[in-house]
């Protein structure tokens, strides 16, 4: 996903010299060749992500689009208030990437781990939340971000991402991406787990269900009009993300769906338990531990869900 | 066009404005700050009739410098000066605080022509100025960048951030402006999070550093005058002031960091200012 980000950054930063990419001292070898080629529009703050959040707004509000760039936590948690107050309040053109969203980097600890960022940053007004699900959602992500107005919030994985979408996707921010459709069962995706999402869906039809499947890249604005379809005609609507079951497209999700008046399908959010990683792993090794694999999730549609 | 003021403002008197506008916005509006405001009346007044190219017809004129108040909760002197220098009516100051109000107690920019950003959690307007003026430098505009921060403000971190940055990238074009009254939320800064040797500190980081007397406009002037030139380095103007300015009782007193001037206290602090306090 990350090498996507970048080629499409420097396909944009050839047309727009107001492009500019600011890193918080990470991208080792990843931003060489931006850097190289495009000089003037390369920045290296310096591990001070408080001070690379508050002058990516000042060069924005100057008519500069500002790509801010750290992995895990770094862009986000650590300078939370100046998302808030500065890039979100003052609706400046800050694109916030987060490389090593979930277990990304895994094994190097829970402060790598970036498992709240999506239901921290969506709880603030005048931002969009997006978390492609494969390379070529990313690339069409990144071109997103930098054409929608005001601040966003672009979390992606790092290298390495199964590619799910063979063909051209239509991407639109706050519309999710229809795979399949399947009347018993709605798998909705946000993040690079959209692989998982897209197995576990083939071996539910296997086993006889109707089992549609949508990339949720988009977590704010939420595709309301799609979660308020599914939940009047499948039997059972499924999120999955690699993030808390707290407030993330989980919750998103449960919001529309508890506010609306009558028979409605359930709800299964699966997502990491509320606590934090302690145990040493790789991504795929952690995604078993808190029950995040193809398996967890068709037992836990089938547990759900029994057929007639 | 380069600047609006078509004769000497008499800054002296912007002060006293100044001052008397923000005395009475805390009174009506029954709000805090009215020592952190008094503080940088001065500083305000020599800005805004002296420094600043701005232009209250054309807020958004790109040639401007941009002016940012760090320490928010001294907004109200901000609001006062730019109406004082047109950019709104001076009726307005009224609403201060006031329920469906534009004028919030810490600054807000939105709909309020001149404001360039809303500020209130301190640490902030540093960086902000530091993206301001490395995006001047890189396009080669010739404005300045002028960010007004307290000395309590000092603590935060984030500020720190942008100092070793604004050095490390010569960004001769941004000035920072310390209030430094020594009294920050609760205590003396000195008794708080003391920050002597507080210019060589600043020097130490490598920027360039003048002391001014805060409430003298000459020496303000002297500190603050163009200074876009070769010297490579960031501006701090560590303006050495009074918290409380102008008002006896308020001088050198964290209890008007957060009291509001009523009754008898508000026809003292006006009579200072050297007007009767209009009828409650």
């Amino acid at each position: 996903m990350r090498s996507e980000m970048i080629r499409c950054l420097e396909e944009l930063a050839e047309s727009d010299p107001n492009l500019m990419l600011v890193t918080g001292d990470l991208g080792f070898g990843v931003l060489t060749r931006f850097s190289e080629r495009f000089p003037r529009q390369y920045l290296n703050a310096g591990v001070a992500e408080q001070n690379m959040t508050g002058l990516a707004v000042g060069m924005a509000l100057e008519g500069k689009t500002v790509f801010t760039y750290s992995i895990g936590n770094f862009p986000t948690l650590r300078c939370l208030e100046q998302i808030r107050n500065d890039a979100c309040y003052h609706s400046a053109n800050v694109k916030i990437v987060c490389i090593g969203g979930g277990f990304t980097y895994g094994s190097l600890g829970i402060s790598h781990h970036a498992t709240e960022d999506l239901a921290i940053l969506r709880a603030l007004p005048d931002i969009t939340v997006i978390a492609p699900g494969d390379p070529v959602e990313t690339a069409a992500a990144t071109r997103a971000v930098y054409e929608t107005p005001g601040t966003c919030y672009l979390r992606l994985g790092r290298g390495g991402e199964p590619r799910v979408h063979l063909g051209p996707i239509d991407f639109r921010v706050g519309k999710a991406i229809r795979l399949f459709e399947g009347e018993d069962v709605a798998i909705l995706s946000t993040g690079g787990i959209l692989k998982v999402a897209c197995s576990a869906r083939e071996k539910l039809e296997v086993s006889g269900m109707k089992v549609g499947l949508f990339s949720m890249h988009t977590v704010k604005p939420i595709d309301r009009d799609l979660v308020m379809e599914l939940a009047c005609t499948v039997r059972l609507i499924v999120t999955l993300e690699e993030h808390t079951v707290i407030g993330g497209l989980g919750g998103a999700v449960a919001e529309i769906i508890a506010q609306m008046p009558g028979p409605k399908a359930n709800l299964e959010v699966i997502g990491l338990r509320d606590c934090f990683t302690s145990v040493v792993g790789d991504q795929e090794y952690l995604r078993s531990v808190y029950g995040l694999t193809v398996e967890d999730v068709c037992s836990r549609v089938g547990a759900r869900l029994v057929l007639p | 066009m380069s600047d609006h003021r078509t004769q000497a403002t008499d800054t002296v008197a912007l002060a006293l404005r100044i001052r008397r506008n923000a005395v009475q916005m805390t009174h009506y509006g029954k709000s805090s700050h009215i020592g952190a405001v008094l503080s940088i009346s001065d500083i305000l007044a020599v800005l805004y009739g002296r420094i600043l190219k701005v232009n209250p017809d054309d807020p958004g004129w790109r040639g401007r410098d941009r002016f940012i108040l760090s320490k928010g909760h001294a907004g109200a002197g901000v609001y006062a000066v730019l109406a004082e220098s047109g950019f709104f009516p001076v009726e307005e100051l009224k609403n201060h605080y006031a329920n469906g109000s534009r004028l919030s107690g810490h600054v807000s920019h939105k709909g309020i022509p001149g404001v360039e950003i809303s500020t209130g959690s301190l640490g902030h307007g540093l960086p902000i100025g530091v993206g301001m003026a490395y995006a001047a430098a890189l396009d080669s505009h010739h404005h300045r960048v002028f960010v007004l921060m307290s000395d309590g403000e000092c603590d935060e971190g984030s500020n720190w951030e942008a100092i070793l940055f604004a050095a490390h990238h010569k960004l001769y074009n941004l000035v920072a402006i310390v209030d430094y009254n020594k009294i920050q939320s609760l205590k003396p800064v000195a008794e708080t999070l003391g920050l002597e040797p507080f210019a060589q500190k600043w020097r130490a980081f490598g920027w360039e550093v003048k002391e001014a007397d805060g409430h003298d406009h000459e020496s303000l002037t002297a500190a603050l005058a163009e200074r876009l030139g070769p010297v490579g380095k960031p501006l701090c103007v560590i303006s050495h002031t009074t918290k409380g300015k102008g008002i006896s009782f308020m001088e050198n007193s964290v209890l008007w960091h957060y009291r509001s001037p009523q009754g008898e206290e508000y026809r003292n602090a006006m009579k200072e200012l050297g007007v009767e306090a209009d009828a409650e």
